[in-house]
């Protein structure tokens, strides 16, 4: 235990001197001397590096070596200087930002005098001043305020992007301690080493004598400051360094998290793979000829002198030497290509101006750089429903208030002449419930100068519930230390606040402890979600009511909170609140404990009444989500909230629909066997539904999910993947993070989208994670790969710039591979006439410029292309279909690019040695017009795979065929470098010209050949949509062609087999069924049926395409 | 192509930029909008490039191979009926012996009249030149100027004698060939103009006015032929054409023109010095007198290449053309779209 513990004497420059590190932070990576092998080490991590390097080894071998090593070396150390100059820039920047955090000054108490310090010389123990709208510099313990309570405010928003403010107050135990005398304090504090979580410290604090007893006091989160927060609304505070430097909690949140490989890229791996097994096939079978050649014939060939006795290695040298002259079939300009091409994707999302968030300003941002092309092979949405499909901005409706329902004829309680007379005639149920809304809270108020007021809250319900309150005339004015005061049509009643028992997601409710400062009464005022708090209430009292009303308002898809009260006899409360103290004070799991005391008071409620709160759906939600189901992709919502209210929100998104065409299965329970029993029906249903033209869809809760993941992990696998929708209501954090592992297992891309921080953890699990950076914060923003202002968004992220970052990463890698693959062909076919001894046909400049410059630069404007316009797509989501099912890069289209290398390799070799024989073979002559060969037909290739001509992409197509004579000329007119003059020779011969134009019509014509007769005769959608889209015409009609039913019907049989076609007994609705067990009528006791859109079909074809 | 589409570029952004004026860095390139030409394949668009293939493709191959047909070329393989019958099999006795006779002489037919220049070449067959032991086996430096006399490395295993190192070194220069020719129409002395086989820019960049030879094929193997000491490397033009290694196993090398035109019909005598050793791989030697015509010497391929392309994208056009004719499928029909069993894409 002690281990885990430091203990820190406050204000002791002796005895915590040195212990713990300086307030210096440090982000950087590396150190000037380290940088080299560090970063080296990093690189060299990589498969292909190290292969890469290898190559560049053997290179220098000069007997094995056929080429100068500089074709390797060079571009090898271009791109690690490269990449290590993007690290060394990178941690450039953060020393720099590091130095300025670290060289701020700061006021710290030194050998008992206040002094001005760097704040990187200040140490754990060290006392803090900090003034108002200052950072923070490292994490405080707060000893003293400017307030006299000994209250101050921090805003948090760098810490976990909330932007509100938040109260931190100074432990009992330093509570009334003299200004004067607080840089004399003395004492120790007890706390935990450093941890990241920014939420929790469970710490004690004793103080020396003089300053009060020696009783240790608890500290909490509550008692602290963190480092980069800001005090704001307080004159100065101060307090006492816990944690420095990069021990901090946000220094150790701060962490470099896992890289994420996209599905493209581990295609692309294994293609890598593929072809170097392939090159290694090559290797030993030429090897093998080359040696047996060269003791059958070379030595006859007397002018070749082989040497007649030779070691057994030199039977390696061949092989060795082949494996050098294929080594280029690995492109090594792939990997910087990708990288740089990526980091543009990304910057595309960044820069558009049509996912900027108008209400607020927010662009796109795209913080993975490497994974855009996986937003087009999306398959799986997982969302968030507070906040990310909704407005997250909460308005009060309505209310029933004993029995009473306010609000439901006007649909806004707070006009309800009843409710407004009731408040006036002071109606004593009403007032009490008012008062619940105004003070069961952790808002703080803050008046203007103007004298309004505003509510600063961590909770948007909270907030509504206290605007609600005060339109109502219970104003909730002041909060000063523990007295809140509460203007009550003119009248003040002040509470004192005894204790918070705080809202955590477990617990679902939370609780304030007041007394009224008039009558001295104490009361357990109290708030949470249904389900926490009905079953608290006391044995008397009826609930139909509350329950119908809880009901009645999740159908129409508000958000519903309870609120309770009870009062506490004097005796009960003081008891409690010593178990209380005890249990805030304790170090080991001290989040259970309170839980757990705080329920020993939490009961006999007397339930006041049922508030409905309004959560409007953000703009375009539906049709984002009819888009994105279209384009084939599976939604579920994982929500907190409750059942009936995510099933209507589903409803009124697009999610489900009703009547008759769909099913909801609802799977719950209490038990084990109830729930497996549930899940049992429910996925016999799905089996014999999933052949029919019909979406079945379950819903769960998270008390059924719970015991369903741990007892039957397998049966509710096998539901996800029949299940194209789903909703799971009442989940936790890491249920949803588990939900997302359970998708992601099945080999299906999943996206997580939230906005809070308990989205958190699903948005880091899933392959992709989109934060909207909305009300609740950043955080989960913080964490994800993109974050974008609103949902809608996410239409465009995933049809737009995922579809085009994969349609274009597929193309550009498989061309990489398709030009090396071309000139190590030739180089292989001519090993085949120069006695299998691994001469290479291009001298070592060709090569290295070949890979470097000629193929690379006209693919990297392929970053431009578009297949099919934005409108196009977005009008025709289904065209994802292609990227999902990784239809344009995969082992049979990277077949096809091989193939087309082989046969661009056979024309232009044998062009090439046909019109140079005899007279005209000159080894330097010859190379050059096999490599122009090379370039010529590249650049029709790249033209004939290009969609879209802009400006650039003419420009570096045919610009760079146009540079690559200019390069060769100037090459060529340097006598050293091997080929003297051969460009001008060639370009003054009119048999090259007629061989450049032969070369092309022969090795393109069968290309646009068997293309036009695909794209006319055997289109794929995409085909059908550019015809379309470019001829005009039919293109205005084709938004609105919806499928026939009759076809759905005929098309999607034949791919289910042998499913019968009439209903099985099982199809009977469960939902009724089920919802008996819970004791809830399920709204009109109907299923509800899901809309049947024509992204079923897509689905279901695509699903067959997956498996075959 | 098909330019009629070109991306609705010029609308949309202009009134995007109003809207978002708040973002600086508003681009058509950070947009994605660069105005754009998207050619699709139309079947107009691709029976026209076919077709226009075959109509250029059909004359240049005629004319290049009317080119190819009109120069006259005469060849003439001696490697085997220059060995006397004597020898019989033992072919390789023959030419490595030193006492043998090794001329021979040998009569060429003009098939047509022959227009000066008329280039002789030799033709050696299956000789590797480009094999990786051969083709590196040179110093460039050495060759270049006196100052890297000693720069031998590469040239293994014809680098050094005890006297110092060889110049020309490496196994090209020390295998080069060295059989002669001797023209004479009827009785009278064909002069053999060697002026000009060599490029210049070798005999000015490549090879030093200062370097002689020095130590060649003085010890040891005897490979080819021996140079002439007190000619600077710049003017032995022999071994500069040889020096240019050949990329195929079969190639020739120019060995010296004929100034004067040959008629039709006159007999040509040439007295060949068959001393370069083929027989030990089996190789062909041939001599080749050959005019020139604009497109280079005598070479069908490309002719029929040409031809064969002209006509197959003729063909191709035509059964394109045939095809819309009988199965007329219009481009972006929107039947085929959401509503079809996709049959094409289910594996």
């Amino acid at each position: 235990m002690s281990a885990m513990k430091r203990y820190i004497y406050i204000n002791d420059d002796e005895l915590s001197q040195n212990l713990y590190c300086d307030n210096r932070i440090s982000n950087k990576k590396y150190t000037i001397l380290n940088f080299l092998p560090k970063n080296l080490w990093e690189q060299f991590s990589r498969f292909m590096n190290q292969y890469f390097l290898l190559i560049a080894c053997l290179q220098l071998w000069s007997l094995i070596t056929p080429v100068n090593p500089a074709t390797t070396w060079g571009p090898l150390i271009i791109i690690f200087a490269i990449s290590a100059t993007k690290e060394a820039w990178d941690d450039y920047n953060r020393y720099l930002s590091d130095k300025k955090a670290n060289e701020k000054d700061v006021w710290v108490v030194k050998q008992g005098i206040k002094k001005h310090i760097q704040a990187q010389d200040i140490r754990v123990g060290n006392i803090v001043w900090l003034r108002e709208n200052v950072e923070v510099p490292c994490d405080l313990v707060l000893i003293g305020t400017s307030d006299p309570q000994g209250l101050c405010y921090v805003e948090t928003a760098a810490l976990d992007g909330e932007t509100d403010l938040k109260t931190r107050v100074i432990p009992s135990a330093c509570v009334g301690i003299d200004f004067e005398l607080l840089h004399k304090i003395k004492g120790v504090i007890e706390c935990p080493n450093p941890d990241k979580d920014i939420r929790r410290l469970d710490a004690n604090l004793r103080l020396f004598p003089p300053f009060i007893d020696n009783d240790v006091c608890s500290l909490t989160i509550k008692n602290t400051i963190l480092q980069s927060c800001y005090l704001r609304n307080t004159e100065w505070a101060c307090g006492v360094a816990v944690y420095t430097g990069n021990e901090t909690k946000l220094g150790m949140s701060r962490g470099v998290p896992e890289p994420k490989l996209t599905a493209v890229d581990a295609t692309i791996d294994k293609l890598t793979g593929a072809i170097f097994i392939f090159q290694i096939v090559v290797v030993i079978v030429l090897g093998i000829a080359g040696n047996v050649w060269k003791d059958t014939e070379a030595r006859k060939q007397w002018y070749v002198q082989y040497p007649n006795e030779v070691s057994w290695h030199e039977l390696l040298v061949i092989p060795l030497r082949f494996e050098l002259l294929c080594s280029i079939m690995i492109p090594i300009s792939v990997k910087v290509s990708l990288d740089l091409v990526k980091s543009l994707y990304a910057k595309f999302i960044d820069w558009d101006s049509e996912m900027i968030d108008l209400e607020t300003g927010t662009p796109a941002l795209a913080a993975n750089t490497a994974i855009s092309e996986d937003l087009g092979q999306v398959e799986y949405i997982m969302t968030d429903k507070t906040g990310t499909l909704t407005e997250n901005r909460m308005i009060f409706k309505r209310c029933c208030i004993s029995g009473r329902f306010y609000g439901n004829e006007s649909g806004d309680a707070l006009k309800d002449v009843e409710l407004v007379n009731a408040v006036a005639s002071g109606s004593p149920d009403v007032i009490r419930f008012l008062t619940v809304m105004a003070i069961c809270n952790t808002v703080i108020p803050i008046r203007s100068k103007s004298g309004s007021i505003s509510y600063k809250a961590q909770s948007q319900d909270e907030e509504a519930l206290v605007r609600a309150a005060a339109c109502l005339h219970m104003v909730f004015v002041n909060k000063s230390a523990d007295i809140l005061e509460i203007n009550l049509n003119g009248a003040i009643v002040q509470f004192d606040v005894l204790d918070t028992l705080e809202f955590t997601s477990d617990r679902k409710r939370m609780s304030v402890v007041v007394k009224d400062c008039k009558s001295g009464k104490i009361v357990l005022l109290s708030k949470g979600a249904d389900e926490a708090l009905l079953p608290c209430a006391h044995t008397g009292q009826q609930m139909r009511t509350f329950a119908e009303a809880v009901e009645q308002y999740a159908q129409l898809g508000l958000r519903t909170l309870c609120l309770a009260w009870r009062e506490l006899e004097e005796d009960e409360y003081r008891e409690w609140s010593l178990t209380f103290r005890d249990a805030n004070s304790s170090l080991v799991d001290r989040e259970w404990r309170v839980a757990e005391v705080c329920q020993r008071l939490e009961h006999d409620f007397e339930i006041l009444g049922v508030a409905a709160i309004e959560d409007r759906l953000q703009d375009g939600v539906p049709e984002t989500i009819k888009a994105l189901r279209q384009a084939g992709i599976n939604f579920w919502m994982l929500t907190g909230d409750k059942q009936n209210t995510a099933v209507q929100i589903a409803l009124s998104c697009n999610f489900v629909s009703p009547e008759p065409k769909g099913q909801l299965l609802l799977i719950n329970g209490k038990t084990e066997d109830e729930v497996c029993s549930s899940l049992e029906k429910v996925l016999l249903t799905m089996r014999t539904t999933n052949s029919e033209p019909k979406d079945v869809a379950f819903a769960i809760d998270g008390w059924a999910l719970e015991i369903a993941l741990k007892h039957y992990k397998k049966a509710i696998t096998e539901l996800a993947l029949l299940s194209r929708t789903a909703i799971c209501c009442r989940v936790t954090p890491s249920q949803k993070a588990q939900l997302v592992e359970l998708v992601k297992s099945c080999d299906y891309k999943t996206l997580a989208i939230g906005d809070g921080g308990n989205d958190v953890r699903m948005i880091q699990e899933a392959d992709i994670g989109v934060g909207i950076s909305g009300r609740e914060g950043l955080q989960a923003a913080r964490a994800a790969d993109y974050s974008i202002g609103k949902f809608r968004f996410l239409k465009r992220l995933i049809l737009v710039h995922g579809r085009y970052s994969y349609n274009r990463t597929a193309f550009l890698s498989q061309y990489s591979f398709y030009k090396s693959l071309l000139i190590c062909f030739i180089q292989i076919f001519f090993s085949f006439i120069s006695g299998i001894s691994g001469t290479s046909l291009f001298n070592s400049v060709s090569l290295m410029a070949y890979n470097v410059f000629y193929t690379s630069i006209p693919v990297l404007v392929s970053v431009l292309d578009k297949d099919l316009s934005e409108t196009t797509v977005m009008q025709h989501p289904q065209i994802l279909f292609y990227c999902q099912a990784g239809r344009l890069l995969n082992p049979s289209t990277f077949a096809g690019w091989f193939g087309r290398s082989l046969f661009h390799a056979i024309v232009v070799f044998v062009i090439t040695i046909r019109v140079y024989a005899f007279e005209r073979s000159d080894m330097e002559e010859m190379s050059m017009v096999a490599l122009s060969g090379c370039i010529w037909l590249q650049a029709f290739v790249v033209a004939l795979e290009t969609n879209s001509f802009t400006v650039l992409q003419h420009l570096a197509i045919w610009g760079n065929l146009a540079g690559f004579y200019f390069i060769n000329w100037i090459v060529s007119a340097f006598p050293s470098l091997g080929m003297h003059t051969i460009m001008f020779r060639l370009c003054r011969q009119r048999c090259y010209w007629a061989t450049m134009l032969l070369i092309v019509a022969v090795g393109m014509g069968p290309v646009l050949a068997l293309k036009y007769f695909r794209y006319t005769y055997r289109p794929s959608k995409i085909n059908i949509l550019q015809q379309a889209e470019r001829l005009g015409g039919p293109i205005l009609s084709l938004g609105n062609i919806e499928p026939q039913p009759r076809l759905l019907e005929k098309d999607v049989t034949p791919s289910s087999g042998t499913q019968p076609k009439n209903r099985n007994p099982i199809y009977e609705p469960l939902l009724s069924d089920s919802s008996n067990a819970t004791g809830r009528s399920f709204g009109s006791g109907t299923p509800f049926d899901f809309f049947q859109s024509q992204s079923r079909l897509s689905s279901s074809y695509y699903r067959n395409c997956k498996d075959t | 192509m098909d330019l009629g589409s070109t991306d609705g570029a010029s609308e949309s952004p202009s009134a995007a930029a109003k809207k978002h004026s708040k973002k600086p860095k508003y681009s058509k390139f950070t947009q994605q909008e660069l105005p754009a030409c998207k050619p699709i394949l139309t079947h107009g668009w691709v029976i026209t490039a076919f077709v226009s293939v075959g109509v250029i493709f059909i004359p240049i191959g005629l004319a290049s191979l009317f080119a190819s047909e009109r120069v006259v070329e005469i060849v003439d393989r001696y490697d085997k009926d220059c060995v006397p019958s004597t020898y019989g099999n033992d072919t390789l006795a023959y030419i490595q012996s030193t006492q043998t006779n090794k001329t021979c002489i040998r009569s060429l037919t003009v098939p047509k009249q022959m227009k000066s220049p008329i280039y002789i070449y030799y033709q050696l067959d299956n000789f590797y030149q480009n094999h990786r032991r051969y083709v590196n086996s040179r110093s460039d430096e050495q060759l270049r100027s006196k100052a890297y006399e000693f720069d031998t490395d590469d040239c293994d295993p014809e680098s050094n004698t005890d006297k110092g190192p060889i110049v020309p070194c490496g196994l090209i220069a020390w295998s080069l060939f060295n059989d002669t020719y001797g023209f004479s129409l009827q009785n009278k002395v064909l002069q053999v103009s060697k002026k000009g086989i060599a490029w210049k820019s070798d005999q000015k960049h490549k090879f030093g006015s200062d370097v002689y030879p020095k130590n060649f094929q003085s010890s040891g193997l005897i490979g080819g032929a021996k140079l002439n000491k007190s000619i600077p490397l710049s003017n032995q033009v022999d071994l500069i054409v040889w020096m240019r290694t050949a990329a195929l196993p079969t190639f020739r090398k120019l060995y010296g023109k004929i100034e004067v035109d040959l008629e039709a019909n006159q007999k040509i005598t040439v007295v060949i010095q068959n001393n370069y050793n083929t027989y030990s791989f089996g190789g062909k030697k041939k001599l080749v007198l050959s005019t020139t015509s604009w497109f280079g010497g005598k070479n069908d391929f490309l002719g029929i290449a040409y031809l064969t392309v002209g006509g197959l994208s003729l063909f191709m056009a035509i059964s394109f053309i045939l095809l819309y004719v009988v199965k007329p499928r219009p481009l972006g029909d929107p039947s085929l779209l959401w509503n079809i069993n996709p049959v094409g894409h289910s594996n």
